[in-house]
């Protein structure tokens, strides 16, 4: 263990006794209707952001998701805007909210007025929530253990299994050993791994986990007839899923896994975890797994992650709201091409100018350093995009006992 | 020269860490260089044993996929001579976009 993983900087403590690295007001909008008024509320506010839910007719899939994202331990307050019709209601995301000890307030558009009046009023609400959780939320010191991590891969090619994603996985195994969390997803790219994912679970309840969460994934996959790897990915010299698979699986780094989390749902315990974000049978059978990398990655912030790393060898400019996106390519041609979006070169570990361990020490630092408070280049750019689909997902039962309050 | 880097030691392909023409040298679990039938490019694979038709292609230790067609070493391994044992549509994508053949635009 290296001094890196020992390092500690100042978070914001939630009610609930998780740490958060960013203390935002969240505007929420619960239709595509009140998506132009809550994105000009958020307009040119400092640590005001936006996620909203298109649907007029509500999901309780895609209610969790937001949820789970409203009470998240970088969020201190939230406005829910809705327009008036749907289904989804604003108040009752604000309620529950305020439930978990924190500022929310919500309306309707059709109550308020118009566009310029419903902006002016959320302006107000805004500002006022973000003054109060700027002088109320305490600050309290924060190390890796206090960190839940996640990682999505999106745009690989041939260097992201060589080094992009081990990069990560070894990062992940100095953050498990610190007594921290880690989480990756993309259950679709684990097809064609089945005995060496078995292998690396904690105990049999997290095989009997892993076992059915597969089974799911590559029934799901056969019957939509859709595999999780794109012409980029071919273009980029993978061949097939089972190959993208095995270099996607490598950011789980080495450590045990301790089982399966659906979206939505953070780890009852710290380690290393597997979140499920494959929908369930239904008999509409509608949604793809994750139709592109934003979903994912919103998934893994709605586990709790407070900072995410997107592993990307083909290069991509996407960011993400409510938690910090850190952008790490194993192509050092992609990092030169694409520097001004790219967080971090893992390609010099393949250049023979550092080794893994080095690499991944050198990570640690910068997510200690954005965990601090320095953006990270997506959230310099002003990238916050978002993507809560419909979708259909049970909530576990409460079968592994001390889950997180929130 | 441009370094290829077979992961495991049962691997039949090495991963090109550059652009490379006629030749490239191994790094990782295999030493040597390896002579190319044609030029291949970065992140691609070449192989660096001969692979029969129906033989697995391994890479990391594990079978990535099956060889279509008979593959020489030093052979650039794609989407023309190996496909999945899973995705149905392996086979039919493009072997320089990658984009799916299957789809109808008109």
């Amino acid at each position: 263990m290296t001094e890196v993983f020992d390092r500690s900087w100042s978070g914001w403590l939630r009610p609930d006794g998780r740490k958060g690295v960013r203390n935002l007001v969240l505007v929420i909008y619960t239709v595509q209707c009140a998506a132009h008024v809550a994105h000009a509320i958020a307009a040119g506010e400092d640590d005001v952001q936006v996620i909203g839910f298109p649907g007029c007719y509500d999901n309780q899939y895609a209610i969790r998701l937001v949820l789970s994202l409203a009470r998240h331990p970088n969020v201190g307050a939230v406005l829910s805007v809705g327009l008036g019709c749907e289904y989804t209601q604003p108040a009752r995301i604000a309620e529950a909210v305020e439930k978990s000890g924190r500022p929310a307030d919500a309306f309707f558009i059709q109550d308020v007025g118009g566009t310029r009046s419903s902006t002016e009023k959320g302006k107000a609400i805004v500002r006022s929530l973000r003054d109060r959780i700027h002088r109320e939320t305490p600050r309290v010191p924060m190390g890796f253990a206090d960190l839940i991590l996640g990682a999505e891969c999106g745009g690989s090619d041939g260097t992201s299994g060589l080094v992009g994603n081990p990069a990560v996985g070894r990062l992940f195994d100095r953050v498990v050993d610190a007594g921290g969390s880690a989480i990756c997803e993309e259950i679709v790219e684990m097809i064609g791994l089945r005995d060496i994912i078995l292998d690396r679970a904690a105990d049999d309840r997290a095989r009997g986990e892993l076992e059915a969460a597969y089974a799911k994934a590559e029934r799901y996959c056969r019957e939509v007839r859709q595999y999780s790897v794109s012409p980029g990915n071919f273009a980029g010299g993978l061949t097939t899923i089972e190959e993208k698979s095995m270099g996607a699986f490598a950011k789980s780094g080495s450590r045990p896994l301790q089982g399966v989390i659906k979206v939505g749902e953070t780890p009852p315990w710290p380690g290393m975890w597997v979140m499920d974000s494959v929908p369930d049978a239904h008999f509409m059978q509608f949604g793809y797994t994750n139709p592109n990398d934003t979903e994912g990655i919103m998934d893994l912030i709605s586990g709790g992650s407070q900072i995410v790393l997107f592993i990307t060898g083909r290069g991509s400019v996407i960011g993400s709201p409510v938690a910090p996106l850190i952008k790490v390519t194993g192509n050092s041609r992609t990092f030169s091409r694409m520097h001004e979006d790219m967080d971090f070169d893992a390609g010099r570990v393949l250049a023979g100018e550092m080794t893994l361990d080095q690499c991944a020490d050198e990570l640690g630092a910068m997510v200690a350093d954005v965990a601090g408070g320095m953006p990270s280049k997506p959230e310099a750019l002003g990238h916050r995009e978002y993507f809560v689909m419909y979708k259909h997902q049970d909530t576990p039962d409460l079968d592994r006992g001390c889950r997180s309050a929130a | 020269m441009t370094t290829a880097f077979q992961i495991h030691a049962a691997d039949n392909v090495a991963t090109l860490l550059g652009d490379a023409e006629d030749r490239v040298v191994l790094h990782g679990e295999a030493g040597g260089d390896v002579a190319l039938l044609r030029p291949i490019a970065l992140g691609h694979k070449v192989a660096v044993a001969d692979i029969a038709a129906g033989e697995a292609v391994v890479k990391f230790g594990i079978p990535i996929g099956t060889a279509s067609a008979a593959i020489a070493r030093g052979d650039w391994v794609h989407l023309h001579n190996c496909i999945s044992g899973f995705d149905e549509r392996s086979g039919d994508f493009d072997v320089i976009t990658g984009a799916g053949k299957d789809m109808r635009y008109d």
